[in-house]
């Protein structure tokens, strides 16, 4: 027999009534009552089922390493020197492998391609757009991208995998939580000092959607692998400068270490600010289990973590450099009147760049390199030599490339007027500018909202202008 | 010697060649798999060894955001495999809650594979039990024996299995143990050669026993064909808004229906 529509209808109400009813008569407690009865079977069935040899779950010596990992006095240093030691391991170890790559790519192959294009007698502008722009950017990018990502994300991923990174949360959670925002930002910031689109891709793990905004706006303020070499390069250039010889070293890792520290110490107060201000709201509180240390599995991640990470991101950055390096070769050959293009530009904006403690030629670098920031250092150079009339040193016109020796670097900055003052702003800008446009086009996927991607690349090139202001104000009224 | 050894390779369970990874492949599937568990007991460790995708894996839970979806092939039939993002119980309302609780609710899996820590059997059984009041074809994969063992924990899996009422099978996924013998049961359970007979949460008080009991048979006696019946007894003496609205809107009988067509559609 099928039962008749409003019949059914009937039954429905009747039901939900009955159980509202059902609900009076039982009063409050239902909820724990019920949960203590789950509670009290899964302990019943548990002791029926588990002998331990030991009373212990978690074994003595993790309980000594969580102790110690998270505790008040030595966590934090334990985190930096960590952290420290990974971006050691990474600058060292890239080294070798990227003069290599570079060797090949642009020493060896470059020459090649362009005197085959010379024998196919191929037009000056058409060999110029895409052997020495776009092939000579995506070389470069391969060649200074690829060996310190090959080596920080495996490294990165073997934290993850043996479980610090939890500890690392653990240890943050209290300054991220009275900033307004989730503890669990911790995670996605240490993710961002690889790569921002990485650590805003991250930020899924925050359910709340203001806070996961928050932690999407701050991430450009974790320094990420493509602006360690220039911060590398200017510090050993400008800060070692200002020690003894025998302290350089030092200084300059110390110099960069403070950026990175600055980031952080930024990514905090504009959490703050925001979860004041336009993004109002409780922090939510999150229960974070420490998971048990596990040996991690060498092969494997070091399969996955190039596969997954860091070809992934190297591949997004190859498409991004091409048309950039055409860009750089243009602004480097197109002639209005007797200069370029690109030596209008800096011509136009030193008076501006100056007043802020930079100069033209960085603020051009950092339009021309929005697509990534390894290849500002490259455009700074090439844009230098092109506007200071040094072209004996470089290759040519719009051709990047890069010197052999940091002195060298360090003498054609010098020559060209740059000062202490530059480099300690080229720094802060380097940390506090726009994200690239890969992050800014992964912030748009994320939030799907147009509003808060121009936020987030509008709002740190203002606030870096203003700190470089500041920091050029001070620098004047007291040299 | 001979003998056995032939007999061992024919025999499906012992036959891992039988296993077919087909990646993010799920076209016309027969079977649908949901991996349910805490919070970084090895989920996306066993959907990656099944589809031979490979949806990250970290030591740190909460890093499954989104639903993973993948596929695979298992002794001619092909399955689809959602890895769902783990939650400690499904009584809360936060969203990684509701997300695995109406996928096992609303998408009917024809198996759920819940993943637990056996070196925290405990409290992952907390959530088991709340899985078994939804759905009654489950299969256990008691994970992480490798540190169990290293603790010196000893779990009876034969007993536990006799509690629950579902198969259990010791693994260790990141050695890719047990594999083999997890997807055995998982093809018996969605065949239905294996019936599950799911534990039931006793020690409610008569009071509240006596209403979710009447509840029950009127629930049954609207929807027939509902499998868990007693659960939405309970969810609707709690006052779940969600569940109301399904028994309002008849969500609840139809999800069965559907299955039930694409059950036979796949036969």
């Amino acid at each position: 027999m099928i039962p008749i529509k409003e019949n059914i209808e009937f039954e429905k109400n009747e039901l939900i009534a009955n159980a509202d009813l059902h609900r009076w008569d039982i009063g409050e407690n239902l909820h724990d009552s019920i949960v203590e009865s789950i509670f009290s079977d899964a302990k019943k069935i548990t002791h029926k089922v588990v002998t331990s040899n030991e009373k212990e779950q978690k074994t003595n010596w993790e309980i000594s390493l969580d102790k110690i990992v998270t505790s008040r006095w030595l966590g934090f240093p334990i985190m930096f020197i960590l952290l420290a030691t990974v971006f050691w391991l990474t600058i060292e170890g890239a080294n070798v492998p990227s003069a290599m790559i570079a060797s090949l790519l642009i020493d060896a192959f470059h020459p090649i391609l362009k005197s085959f294009s010379a024998s196919l007698n191929i037009p000056f502008f058409i060999d110029g757009l895409f052997i020495d722009g776009a092939y000579l950017a995506m070389a470069w990018v391969i060649s200074v991208m690829l060996p310190p990502m090959a080596i920080f994300f495996p490294l990165f991923t073997l934290l993850e995998d043996f479980g610090y990174l939890p500890r690392v949360a653990f240890n943050m959670d209290r300054l991220f939580q009275k900033a307004g925002a989730h503890g669990k930002q911790a995670l996605t910031m240490s993710m961002g000092f690889g790569c921002n689109a990485a650590g805003v891709i991250a930020a899924r793990v925050i359910d709340s959607p203001r806070e996961r905004l928050i932690a999407i706006i701050t991430n450009n303020f974790s320094l990420c692998n493509g602006r360690w070499p220039t911060q590398i390069l200017i510090a050993s250039i400008f800060i070692g400068s200002l020690v003894p010889p025998y302290l350089a070293g030092f200084a300059s890792a110390g110099a960069v270490v403070g950026v990175a520290v600055l980031g952080i110490v930024l990514t905090l107060i504009l959490s703050w600010t925001l979860s004041k201000t336009i993004l109002k709201g409780e922090a939510s509180a999150f229960s974070l289990e420490l998971p048990p240390y596990r040996p991690p599995r060498i092969l494997q991640t070091l399969y996955t973590s190039l596969i997954d990470r860091t070809i992934f991101v190297l591949w997004r950055a190859i498409v991004f450099a091409i048309p950039a390096g055409m860009v750089i070769w243009l602004v480097g050959n197109i002639d209005i009147g007797k200069l370029s293009i690109g030596e209008h530009f800096i011509n136009f904006s030193d008076p501006f760049a100056l007043f802020i403690g930079l100069n033209g030629v960085i603020l051009l670098a950092y339009i021309i390199a929005i697509p990534a920031n390894e290849i500002v250092i490259p455009t700074i150079l090439m844009l230098t030599v092109m506007s200071a009339g040094l072209n004996d040193l470089g290759e040519g016109a719009g051709v990047m490339f890069e010197l052999e020796s940091v002195k060298e670097t360090g003498d054609i900055l010098i020559a060209d007027g740059w000062t202490v003052l530059t480099g300690i702003n080229l720094m802060l800008f380097s940390l506090i500018h726009n994200p690239c446009s890969t992050t800014i086009y992964t912030i748009y996927k994320e939030t799907g909202s147009i509003k808060w991607t121009v936020f987030s690349s509008i709002f740190p090139v203002i606030l870096g202008l203003v700190v470089c202001f500041l920091v050029a104000q001070f620098w004047f009224l007291f040299s | 010697m001979n003998q056995s050894n032939t007999n061992c390779n024919n025999c499906p369970a012992h036959n891992v060649n039988n296993l077919k990874k087909l990646g993010v492949n799920m076209d016309g599937y027969n079977y649908l798999v949901a991996l349910a568990g805490n919070p970084n007991t090895g989920k996306s460790t066993i959907f990656n060894n099944l589809t031979g995708l490979r949806q990250h894996t970290g030591n740190w839970p909460g890093k499954t955001v989104t639903r993973a979806e993948g596929g695979f092939e298992f002794n001619n039939s092909k399955y689809k495999l959602v890895d769902l993002p783990g939650t400690y119980s499904l009584l809360s309302t936060s969203t990684d809650e509701e997300v695995a609780r109406n996928f096992i609710l609303f998408g009917q899996p024809d198996v759920t594979v819940i993943v637990v820590d056996s070196t925290k059997l405990e409290r992952n059984l907390n959530l088991v039990l709340q899985i078994l009041e939804i759905t009654d074809r489950a299969v256990l994969s008691l994970n992480l024996t490798d540190e169990g063992r290293r603790n010196g924990i000893n779990i009876d899996e034969r007993e536990l299995s006799k509690q629950l009422g579902i198969p259990v099978i010791p693994t260790s996924a990141r050695n890719r143990e047990g594999m083999e013998q997890l997807l055995n049961y998982i093809d018996q359970v969605s065949r239905k050669k294996y019936i599950c007979k799911p534990y039931q949460v006793k020690g409610y008080n008569k009071k509240i026993k006596k209403s979710i009991d009447e509840l029950t048979d009127r629930i049954t006696k609207l929807f027939p064909d509902l499998p868990n019946s007693r659960w939405v007894a309970i969810r609707l003496l709690e006052g779940d808004q969600t569940i109301i609205d399904a028994v309002k809107s008849g969500e609840i009988g139809k999800i069965y229906n559907i299955s039930v067509d694409q059950l036979s559609d796949a036969i």
